[in-house]
């Protein structure tokens, strides 16, 4: 597909910013070869023939001179079966494949298709020929993994009646499944498609995410839930929580694909979600995690021109299975490492910086990765069939000096309507998550879902909870002034119902064998446990006993304890007999 | 790119700090090697930062004083920055280029290497499992080092952040052996009694046999900084993956390596971010920090202890925030403990060790390990706002468990933290210890252990004598 007759040069090397000249025929986007090597790189400037090209990979000792090649195509994912499991670096390439030819250390030059094409399928066709089909059309479907039939559908932008389709059978991933009639002429569909990363997929309609996508984390479900299709962002300082708290969402978030992208971050952590993805088991379905499950790795010391790319990369990797009616849930840890890559290539190009020598499009390029989430509903052409997908999106974000007034965090916080804000202080006490109940928020209203599905009611004993720690929050000033015996005994009550909040609800250990995920059902069990303690507590207080006999009633040493001793089987019931305990014991 | 023998060129055109702009040049590659002769016959070293099909910026090691225009010549020498490793530079001492600086000759044979290297396929990675014991108690007990584990020291001036990394460097093993390290140990811009301070404790200790030393020292050229590390790490690479050797690599100071890469980036004109450094200086640091590690098929690891000054003891600063963000925790001396005379001065609030958590435990260290540590932080963490509380209203309006953290605060940092520079306490002990300090404590304000290991190791405590 190259653009031979182009004799276009290397004219000078900055790092990973290369200029060539001879660069009349190509496109601005367009993938290109550069050097000797063959360095996968992309157009990003076109002046007269003059290309800047930011090069994904090491450019040591390549020399001015140096052929340039086009490949004719903007940078593009390779979407189709066997992707899942596969872990990737941040334009696509099979690090699994990768290490085959080169070893323990990345080489360079080396080009591997992210699907072999000889890969083959159990394909079972789901269309006749002379139906009408128009882009994501679903042709047929095969197993990809025990969890996940993967939809073969036809890519965007054809349209037609459909003249051929394959029979059922054990098929090539790079042979066709079928043809169409296009007014442009007949074109085939194999199982394996192209996109370019920087655009979107097309959405025919987008739904109002209202749906909660449960993630077994309380602080997270309980106070600051964030939807199917919806944008949540997680701020911190580092070693606060960031990356621990991705993993945990991508072990226990009830979607049906995870799309994990470590962007600019550590070899280990990518290593971590190899080993222990496989061993662990989807709560709801039983199979191994790692079945749903596709990882990009574009650790911090890999190149960060591939890094910027990676977060295109993992989205449409992610919208792709959003159009197949499946629930996608993408974490990007950190799309602060992300927002330094365009800081830094925008800087070799000596553009003219804005805040803290971020290019002046930052914002821009935040609203468009945040904006790529969202509740879709795909309609097929043919019988008119419609599908629901969703793509959720769940970003790091690492502040410098865990300073939440910064250009990311601010341009982040425009886009997103759930914010988990991380804590130095609660970290350093090991009060883990340790988002802030102050700090956080969200503004997704998925009461009416609660409202439908739960026995206990949410918005109620939310409500409740917020209250009381905001009235803690008041009272702490106090506290630290003249200390917790000179308040009332009410106000003592609620310093003590806050700190069963905070220390038997909201911590909640992701390394723990028992509490690590936390179903919803438990989740309201233990707030009504606790909140029905503070009702009591108040009412003993009224009838005369003392405060300090209520406080270490041997019961409160169970509340704390809840977490741990209640299983997730039989929560609710277990969790209501501890309730009927806590009232008897207050009301004696 | 091959050797071919080097071209001269004569026509530079700008001496700006450590950079010479060379005009009319021709074959040069991004990234090579660079040798500068001075009109008075002394020669300097550098390599291309920006080539472009005329002219090459080169950065000089030894910085740009005293070069003229006129009479200076460039010798590009055809391949990038190499460095010749086997295992015959253990025992040696070598300047910050890893050229001999001990007066004996380069050794025979070894591989040549980039010394850039490249970054290691995530894939290949092992998680690292194994424990090491320092004997230092706030270190194994808390912040657990793990072999193949990043692990920086934040310190300040005037901190015994050296004495620390020497104790490490002379006391750690894998629990349960006998089994050392090899010590690669890079000097970047430190003083000359810093450098001999950890000179003598390698000899003193007969691990300098075992050991290579890379000395940039404060009067040597800054821009040799920028490489050392590099030169270090290539041959820590080498014994770690092609001789299975375990290597603990020592990196001081960080903080002069990042000043030294703002001066030459602000002498090349580019944009500042925080406080005058690159906006790269999280990639820099990367490409440094993750050349550690373990991988499949390879017997040996690379553990890293950098340290760095913190400058104003500021933990916010551009050069420790960055690290923090890359390293997988950090060790955090605090000026406050060490003015209260308690050696190692390591504050264990701020101080994290993120791979210890799948390392410690069970039949790892001890059944209790991650919950007594847990349980330290957690009643530590209280202690410091029940002092203020207690200056303010008098220690005898709190209440009994406020004051029973007080007398817990006092002796967890006497009897914990503290300890002689020279013992070693095994994990066992330092794990009885946290158990004594917490019997300090009441047993109801201990909810991050097990009621078990509550009837198993809890014995209160009234008073802790000896602070009296
Ligand atoms: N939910 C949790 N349960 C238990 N421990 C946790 C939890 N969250 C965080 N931690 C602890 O905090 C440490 C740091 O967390 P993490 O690595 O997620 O930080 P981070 O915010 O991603 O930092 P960085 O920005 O440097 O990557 C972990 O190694 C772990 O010890
Ligand atoms: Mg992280």
């Amino acid at each position: 597909m190259s653009l031979q007759e182009d004799i276009a040069v290397v004219t000078r090397v900055n790092g990973p910013v290369v200029t060539a000249s001879g660069m009349g025929r190509a496109c601005l986007g367009d993938q290109v070869e550069v050097g000797n090597e063959k360095l996968t790189g992309e157009i990003i400037t076109l002046e007269h023939d003059v290309a800047t090209i930011q090069v994904y990979e090491d450019t040591i000792g390549l020399k001015p001179g140096e052929p340039v090649v086009s490949r004719g195509e903007p940078l593009s994912a390779v979407l189709g079966p066997g992707l899942l499991k596969g872990i990737y670096d941040g334009i696509q390439r099979p690090l699994e494949k990768l290490r085959e030819q080169s070893g323990v250390f990345l080489g360079r030059g080396l080009n591997v298709p992210a699907i072999d094409p000889d890969s083959t399928w159990d394909y079972e066709p789901a269309l006749k020929p002379g139906a009408r089909v128009a882009g994501n059309t679903i042709l047929g479907r095969v197993q990809e993994t025990a969890l996940v039939k993967h939809a073969i559908m036809v890519p965007p932008g054809i349209e037609g009646e459909l003249v051929w389709a394959a029979e059922a059978g054990n098929r090539r991933a790079g042979d066709p499944v079928a043809r169409v009639a296009t007014p442009a002429g007949e074109r085939e569909v194999t199982m394996i498609q192209r996109w370019p990363i920087r655009r979107p997929r097309p959405v025919s309609r987008r739904l109002p995410p209202r749906v909660p996508m449960l993630t077994g984390q309380r602080v997270i479900d309980f106070f600051f839930p964030v939807a199917r299709g919806g944008a949540a962002a997680i701020p911190g300082g580092f070693g606060t929580g960031k990356t621990v708290t991705q993993h945990q969402l991508a072990k226990w978030s009830d979607v049906d694909i995870i799309v994990y992208i470590g962007c600019g971050e550590r070899g280990n952590e990518m290593t971590q979600v190899l080993e222990e993805f496989p061993a662990l088991k989807d709560p709801r379905s039983g199979r191994p995690l790692m079945e749903r499950t596709l990882l990009i790795a574009n650790t911090s010391n890999m190149p960060v021109t591939a890094r910027e790319a990676s977060i295109y990369t993992g989205i449409t990797m992610a919208e792709y299975y959003r159009d197949m009616g499946l629930h996608v849930a993408v974490m990007a840890d950190s799309t602060s490492r992300w927002a330094e890559a365009l800081r830094e290539i925008s800087g070799r190009l000596e553009q003219m910086p804005a805040e803290e020598g971020y290019p002046a499009y930052l914002a821009s390029r935040v609203g468009e990765v945040y904006e790529r989430a969202g509740r879709v509903e795909v309609v097929e052409p043919a019988g008119g069939a419609v599908r629901e997908g969703s793509l959720t999106m769940v970003g790091a974000v690492s502040p410098p000096g865990g300073d939440f007034s910064e250009p990311v965090v601010t341009h982040t916080k425009r886009f997103v309507r759930a914010f988990w804000g991380l804590d130095r202080d609660l970290a350093s006490a090991r009060h883990f998550p340790s988002i802030h109940w102050n700090t956080s928020y969200s503004e997704y209203d998925v009461s009416a879902w609660y409202a439908e599905r739960a026995e206990l009611p949410w918005s109620e004993l939310r409500r409740r909870a917020t209250d009381l720690l905001k009235e803690d929050d008041r009272l702490q000033n106090i506290v630290k002034l003249i200390g917790p015996d000179a308040l009332p005994d009410r106000q003592r009550v609620v310093l003590e119902t806050a700190r069963m909040i905070k220390e038997a609800f909201l911590q909640q250990g992701a390394f723990s064998a028992v509490d690590s995920y936390c179903p919803i059902e438990k989740q309201l069990g233990m707030m009504d446990v606790i909140l029905s303690f503070h009702d009591g507590a108040q009412k003993a207080l009224a009838s005369g006993r003392p405060v300090f006999e209520i406080m270490s009633a041997p019961v409160v040493e169970r509340i704390f304890r809840m977490k741990e001793e209640v299983g997730a089987d039989q929560a609710a019931d277990r969790l209501a007999q501890l309730k009927k305990q806590v009232s008897d014991s207050l009301a004696d | 790119m091959q050797a071919s023998g080097g071209r001269t060129y004569r026509d530079v055109q700008r001496v700006q700090g450590p950079i010479l702009v060379v005009e009319r040049v021709a074959d040069v590659a991004y990234g090579e090697r660079v040798e500068v002769l001075c009109a008075d016959g002394t020669r300097r070293r550098g390599s291309v930062l920006d080539i472009s099909d005329r002219r090459a910026v080169v950065q000089v090691f030894e910085g740009g004083t005293g070069l003229s225009l006129r009479g200076t010549q460039v010798r590009f020498l055809g391949e990038p920055l190499r460095f010749t490793v086997s295992r015959e530079l253990l025992g040696r001492v070598l300047n910050g280029a890893g050229e001999p600086l001990d007066g004996c000759p380069k050794p025979f044979g070894g591989v040549t290497r980039g010394i850039y290297g490249s970054a290691i396929n995530p894939v290949m990675r092992d998680y690292p499992m194994d424990v090491i014991e320092t004997g230092v108690s706030v270190i194994d007990g808390m912040n657990t080092l793990v072999r193949g584990q990043k692990l920086p020291i934040f310190s300040g001036n005037g901190l015994p952040h050296n004495d620390l990394a020497a104790q490490i460097a002379r006391q750690a093993r894998i629990r349960g052996t006998d089994e050392s390290f090899a010590v690669v140990f890079a000097a970047m811009g430190i003083k000359n009694d810093d450098a001999a301070f950890f000179r003598e404790e390698l000899e003193r200790t007969g691990a300098l046999e075992n050991a290579t030393m890379f000395i940039n020292l404060a009067s040597d050229p800054a821009e040799e900084r920028l490489v050392t590390p590099r030169y270090a790490l290539t041959l820590a690479e080498h014994l770690a993956f092609d001789h299975g050797y375990h290597v603990l690599v020592i990196l001081t100071d960080m903080t002069n390596y990042c000043e030294s890469l703002r001066e030459m980036t602000s002498a090349r004109g580019e944009v500042p971010s925080r406080k005058g450094y690159p906006g790269y200086l999280y990639s820099d640091l990367a490409e440094i920090y993750e050349r550690c590690g373990r991988v499949r098929g390879a017997k040996g690891s690379i553990t890293q202890i950098p340290i760095l000054t913190m400058p104003n003891d500021d933990i916010t600063h551009p050069i420790p925030d960055l690290t923090g963000y890359i390293t997988e925790g950090q060790i955090v001396l605090d000026r406050e403990l060490h003015q209260k005379g308690v050696y190692p001065p390591i504050n264990p609030l701020p101080s994290l060790s993120r791979i210890m958590k799948d390392a410690i435990g069970g039949t790892r260290t001890r059944e209790d390990h991650p919950n007594t540590a847990n349980q330290l932080y957690s009643s530590y963490s209280a202690v410091g706002g029940i002092r203020s509380l207690a200056a303010i209203v008098g220690a005898d309006e709190l209440t009994a468990a406020d004051r029973a953290h007080l007398e817990f605060g006092d002796a967890f940092e006497r009897e914990f933290i503290a300890q002689p520079r020279d013992l070693r306490r095994t994990v066992e002990e330092t794990l009885d210890l946290a158990w004594r300090t917490l019997g300090l404590l009441p047993r109801e304000s201990l909810h991050r252990v097990s009621e078990k290991q509550i009837e198993e190791r809890y014995a209160r405590r009234e008073k802790a004598e000896e602070n009296r």
